[in-house]
């Protein structure tokens, strides 16, 4: 595999009211698992259904029943573990966590405390080009999500819908390797980027397919290097976990917030202490949930209803042999066979059908000159009308023939731009367009010299400016294109004009 | 292991049973003697024994990623003590 080589980023320094403070920062991200059916029951993931229409007797609860998993919720969190670089435990197995909730009618969530699928893995986040930060995954276990629950319907009763119950979840739990918030941020963008060129996982943090809780604490310069190397987090300051988080803009504010906060207490000589705290964007501050303390304890044990999960390196071998190209390595490639650059190869990597798109677009053709079209113009052009590269109008197959006539001299740049716009527009094939509607740019000299001659003979006051002053010149070639509608080519049309007023 | 009274309170808190503070020191007795009864199982030496999991030789069951259940909104919300507009209704529970 082809890599690129990374320094990493500065941490992040908060200066306090007398020293400088520095973050560590690890994240729990829960990611949905792509399937059709719950992890442990044969009813819908479908997001949007009716009320607990989406419910199977074993996600709500009812007495003998018994959970059997899903065989492609293990297979897809293998694959993320996979794509994450990671260890893959042949040997796992599914605990209780005992709480109570109304959204949670078992009275526990299945998880996997002791003995999770997926072991220490790796996420390389990019910063900016040439600069990334390396995070550690400790660890990737299964479980259930729990229903949901909605306080304001009713100013007495909380309304509880258990569709989401039992859906099978990801939680990818990272070392404290993050060193500020636009790094946490960038950690989640590029985990979702990954989870969706793996298909394990649609990304969607609006639904709350994806959210993260971030456990934030702060210590002096050299504190943290102190912990690399010794591994004791007795050189780190006290953390508190800010839960549940569905954006990433949220995400860097509440990390910021809390930092602050904890800077402040330190500061005036009190201690953090270690909690659970909510996010409050209204407010732009965190709160504790003092409520979920007690909770904590969730009394764990291996659920006595489902045997250990066994599976076999061969199957394991095989998901891996069917794992997609994923990001890093994309990017590195099109750095390297396309000759882009690393900010423009991250750009078109970014979505992975955008990355098909472009090369789709670039094959056979110049590379570079693909990247510009693609992201400047179709990409602006996308964004104009708010749609996304699946919506685009303009096929590679359309986008590559336009490209195509530039190359062999058919049309200039500009008018290029101009049929863009009506294959975005209209449709259709942009040789075709180019000779219906005479867009062909015109390299015959004769008829270059004619316009240019036509133009001389009628403004004679102009060329005698010209002549005192060749930078005017540039007047005449705007007539000419003018006069000939944009099609001439305008290098033979500025060389004409230069030898025909004797610059 | 001795279980106080406390911890009795605290455990059946945990599992939302109500016990009348009379009945503490009573269920604390009961349950340290079942540890108490437990414990006798530590004496066996089990270095080196792979916990066993299952009587037979069973592997976990797997089923395969199809939507075969659901769709019957009426049946889980029939048990429901109230149910409005499709969702359980339950006293109000706030962060």
């Amino acid at each position: 595999m082809l890599d690129l080589t990374y320094a990493a980023p500065e941490p992040k320094r908060i200066a306090g009211a007398k020293d400088d403070w520095e973050l560590v920062i690890g994240m729990e991200v829960h990611a949905q698992i792509a399937t059709k059916a719950k992890l442990f029951s044969g009813a819908s993931t479908q997001f949007g259904a009716e009320p607990n229409s989406n419910v199977a007797f074993v996600d709500a609860g009812m007495p003998g029943m018994l959970p059997v998993v899903n065989e492609f919720c293990i297979e897809q969190a293998v694959r993320t573990g996979l794509g994450l670089k990671a260890a893959i435990n042949l040997w796992s197995a599914f605990d209780r966590k005992n709480y109570f909730y109304p959204d949670l009618p078992q009275g526990y969530q299945i998880s996997q405390l002791y003995h999770p699928l997926v072991g220490e893995g790796e996420v390389l986040v990019d910063m900016a080009p040439g600069i990334a930060r390396l995070v550690r995954i400790e660890r990737i276990h299964v479980e259930q999500d729990a229903g949901k629950s909605i306080h304001d319907m009713d100013p007495a009763m909380s309304f509880v819908d258990l569709n989401r119950t039992g859906v099978a979840l990801m939680e990818i739990v990272s070392r404290p390797d993050i060193r500020g918030p636009e790094e946490a941020a960038a950690y989640v963008v590029k985990l979702r980027q990954i989870l969706r060129y793996l298909g394990t996982c649609d990304g969607n943090m609006q639904n709350g397919n994806l959210r993260a809780d971030v456990n934030v604490s702060v210590c002096r310069p050299g504190q943290y290097e102190k912990f690399r190397d010794t591994g004791d987090f007795g050189h780190l300051g006290t953390r508190c976990e800010i839960k549940n988080m569905n954006s990433m803009r949220f995400i860097q504010q509440a990390i910021e917030h809390e930092a602050r906060r904890q800077i402040a207490i330190i500061e005036d000589g009190g201690a953090v202490v270690q909690e659970t705290r909510l996010y409050d964007p209204d407010k732009g501050e965190t709160r504790s949930m003092r409520s979920k303390e007690e909770a904590h304890d969730y009394r764990y044990f291996p659920d006595p209803d489902l045997l250990p999960l066994e599976i076999e390196q061969e199957w394991v071998d095989g998901i891996k042999a069917s794992l997609p190209e994923l990001p890093d390595a994309k990017k590195a490639r099109f750095v390297l066979d396309f000759g882009l650059s690393e900010y423009d190869a991250s750009v078109l990597t970014a979505e992975v059908e955008a990355a098909a798109y472009f090369e789709a677009v670039a094959e056979g053709r110049d590379g570079k000159m693909a990247a510009n079209w693609v992201i400047n113009d179709l990409f602006g052009r996308l964004k104009k009308d708010d749609r996304d590269i699946t919506q685009s109008p303009v096929s590679p197959a359309q986008l590559g023939g336009i490209l195509d006539l530039i190359a062999s001299g058919d049309i200039s740049g500009k008018i290029a731009k101009d049929l863009f716009e009506i294959v975005y527009t209209t449709g259709g094939d942009p040789a075709a367009i180019v000779a219906e509607r005479g867009m062909k740019q015109v390299t015959d000299t004769a008829a270059i010299e004619a316009a240019v001659d036509a133009v001389i003979q009628a403004n004679p006051a102009q060329v005698e400016k010209a002549q005192a002053n060749p930078k005017l010149a540039g007047w005449f070639v705007g007539q000419v294109m003018k006069a000939t509608g944009g099609k001439a080519n305008p290098a033979a049309v500025n060389a004409i004009v230069t030898a025909r007023l004797g610059l | 292991m001795t279980i106080t009274p406390d911890t009795a309170r605290k455990v059946a808190h945990l599992a939302r049973i109500r016990v009348a503070e009379a009945d503490l020191p009573a269920l604390a007795g009961e349950l340290s003697n079942i540890l108490n009864f437990m414990e006798q199982l530590n004496e066996v030496d089990v270095e080196g024994v792979e916990p066993m999991t299952s009587v037979t030789p069973m592997r976990l069951k797997w089923r395969a990623d199809v939507v075969d259940d659901g769709g019957m909104q009426h049946k889980i919300l029939s048990n429901a003590p109230d149910a409005r507009e499709g969702f359980f209704a339950v006293p109000k529970v706030v962060e």
